[in-house]
């Protein structure tokens, strides 16, 4: 267990140091996502109604979750290009713990993730989106995003860990990525959907946290407290499921 | 370590799917020697490299190294081996010091002693001008030297190196092979694997070539190359046109039958003694014109193409 904290931490910040590095990763962690804001706000917002006033308020939080999503791309690609290279090879004749690589590398996206939703937080307020309820309720959906970024890290770790090539993390990253996403409350109201979209959206996790970070910055119309303990288990279902079988794809694990 | 055998292999086999990649090998590399595993792109040289250092567990038969059996001791013998891969295994966004502060911390060590031993690992292998600069930087050879001072970062008893010097060019071949040469003078166990002939030559104590899965020869080089006995005759002609005339005119000379290759005509014989002089006559009887005749050792590419019928590095991965 020692080892599994300290082997943890030492490849953490291993993606870390490597990250200012790549200057390309730091425009996928802070150009991108304003760009998003800005094109949902200015472009598609007007024609978008939604029960809330302002439409950067039903916004912000739904844009932090895509942000989360597509950052895991970031980590499938990454854990595939260790692969690849051989580093996870090396890795794996150390002896070191057996899931130290992935948890390392998961909990450097929290450092990531947490930085992004700060770029975008900010971006928002400057766009006109605000914190309307107690700061407590504020931190409690900061910390609900965090967890459920660090819970979906893992699959993409399990990602990274059973594709081929660089081209397949991404079109199977995208294939589950694009209709959690879109085919959810993160942009639109579900209202207008078709049945089957609605009823889809309605057992989405994305929809489900997306409306629990809702209630818990806005108090929104017609999103309630469940949704957050929705959320939650959503988010340690994730975990419990993905982190054991990304870790048991990595000790299998070959150069391809 | 009780054995003498650092290196202890019995019966290994290893399927994926319907390729059978280690076909039962067996293998004893005695404690502080050099072993070269020798084959052609396939033959099953990195899969025995992946069993013996733990990253896949075979199908079938033991292994020991260091006296630790590779499934059921995995965990201890991980810490007791240093293994470099073909791919130069190094994170290229990390500078020299880095990566090998890492590997030193995944070890056990601590910050600080972990920096200190990757400070004495850059200085050694020459890379303490570059130890500030990201991998990405290097080139080739600094990277492979990079990657086998990874290896032997926690000072293994026993090294594997996985085709250290492929890709490289002949310069930071030879570079390499001085740094390996000097690190087997102190003691280190090492398996290497090639398909380089001339690396084999140079480096090991004792050779086994390996062919779709098992081994068909073992021992040093000069065993192997007596196996095939003699020497060989090479004729380099005036024109190629007149090689099927060459040949006709050869043909008996010595044990072999004369065969074309690369140009060259080429005739295995037995006996030194007469040959230059009985082969130039036949020639000059036939009205071959010559433009170079040697009596050479065989080589180790004799060697190979004499036990698997196949030249060694022709065969596409």
């Amino acid at each position: 267990m020692r080892r599994l904290v300290s082997d943890t931490l030492v490849i953490a910040e291993r993606n870390l140091v490597r990250l200012p590095r790549s200057p390309d990763l730091l425009v996928a962690f802070t150009i991108q996502p304003i760009m998003f804001v800005l094109l949902f706000r200015y472009v598609f917002g007007g024609a978008i109604h939604t029960t809330y006033g302002n439409y950067a308020d039903f916004l912000i939080p739904g844009i932090i979750v895509q942000n989360i999503a597509f950052g895991g791309f970031v980590t499938a690609l990454g854990l595939e290009e260790d692969l690849r290279k051989g580093l996870i090879d090396r890795f794996r004749s150390l002896p070191m713990s057996r899931a130290a690589v992935l948890a390392g590398r998961t909990l450097a996206d929290i450092v990531t993730n947490t930085f992004s939703m700060l770029v975008l937080l900010v971006t928002g307020l400057i766009i006109g989106f605000a914190f309307n309820t107690t700061v407590l309720e504020a931190i409690a959906g900061v910390l609900l995003l965090i967890a459920f970024g660090y819970a979906f890290s893992w699959v993409f770790a399990f990602l990274g860990m059973i594709v081929s090539s660089p081209e397949s993390a991404n079109s199977l990253g995208f294939i589950a990525v694009f209709p959690l996403t879109f085919i959810s409350s993160a942009f639109v109201p579900t209202q207008t959907f078709p049945a089957v979209l609605r009823g889809f959206a309605k057992v989405n996790p994305f929809t489900i946290v997306v409306n629990a970070v809702r209630y818990l910055w806005e108090h929104g119309q017609g999103v309630g407290v469940s949704n957050v303990w929705f959320a939650l288990a959503w988010t340690a279902g994730i975990l419990i499921v993905f982190a054991p079988i990304a870790v048991w794809r990595y000790r299998r694990a070959a150069v391809r | 370590m009780g054995y003498g055998a650092a290196i202890q292999v019995r019966g290994i086999a290893k399927s994926f799917g319907e390729v059978r990649a280690l076909d039962g090998v067996d293998l004893e590399v005695p404690a502080g020697t050099v072993l070269g595993l020798l084959g052609p792109n396939g033959a099953g040289k990195t899969t025995l490299v992946r069993v013996l250092t733990t990253l896949l567990a075979p199908d079938a038969g033991s292994a020991q190294v260091s006296g630790l059996d590779v499934v059921t001791d995995a965990k201890e013998l991980r810490a007791r081996i240093g293994l470099a891969g073909q791919y130069a295994a190094v994170d290229e966004n990390l500078t020299g010091l880095e990566n090998l502060t890492m590997v030193g911390r995944l070890y056990g060590s601590g910050r600080s002693a972990a920096k200190r031993r990757a400070g004495e690992l850059l200085e050694r292998f020459d890379l303490l001008d570059a130890a500030g600069r990201p991998a990405k930087t290097y080139s080739g050879g600094m990277r492979r030297r990079l990657d086998l001072a990874a290896s032997l970062v926690a000072e293994p008893p026993v090294l594997f190196l996985d085709e250290p010097t492929t890709g490289l060019d002949p310069r930071a071949r030879r570079g390499l092979w001085e740094v390996i040469e000097q690190l087997v003078s102190g003691g280190t166990t090492l398996l290497l694997t090639t398909q380089y002939l001339e690396e084999a030559d140079r480096l090991a104590d004792t050779i086994a070539v390996i062919d779709h899965g098992r081994l068909i020869a073992e021992g040093t080089a000069d065993q192997l190359k007596a196996r095939i006995g003699g020497s060989v005759l090479e004729v380099t002609l005036e024109s190629p046109e007149s090689a099927p005339a060459a040949i006709a005119a050869l043909d008996g000379l010595g044990d072999g039958e004369p065969v074309v290759e690369d140009g060259l005509v080429k005739v295995a014989v037995a006996e030194r003694s007469g040959t230059i002089v009985a082969a130039v006559q036949r020639l000059s009887a036939a009205g071959v014109g010559v433009d170079d005749l040697v009596l050479r050792r065989p080589t180790l590419d004799d060697v190979f193409l004499a036990l698997t019928g196949h030249a060694a590095e022709a065969e596409p991965a």
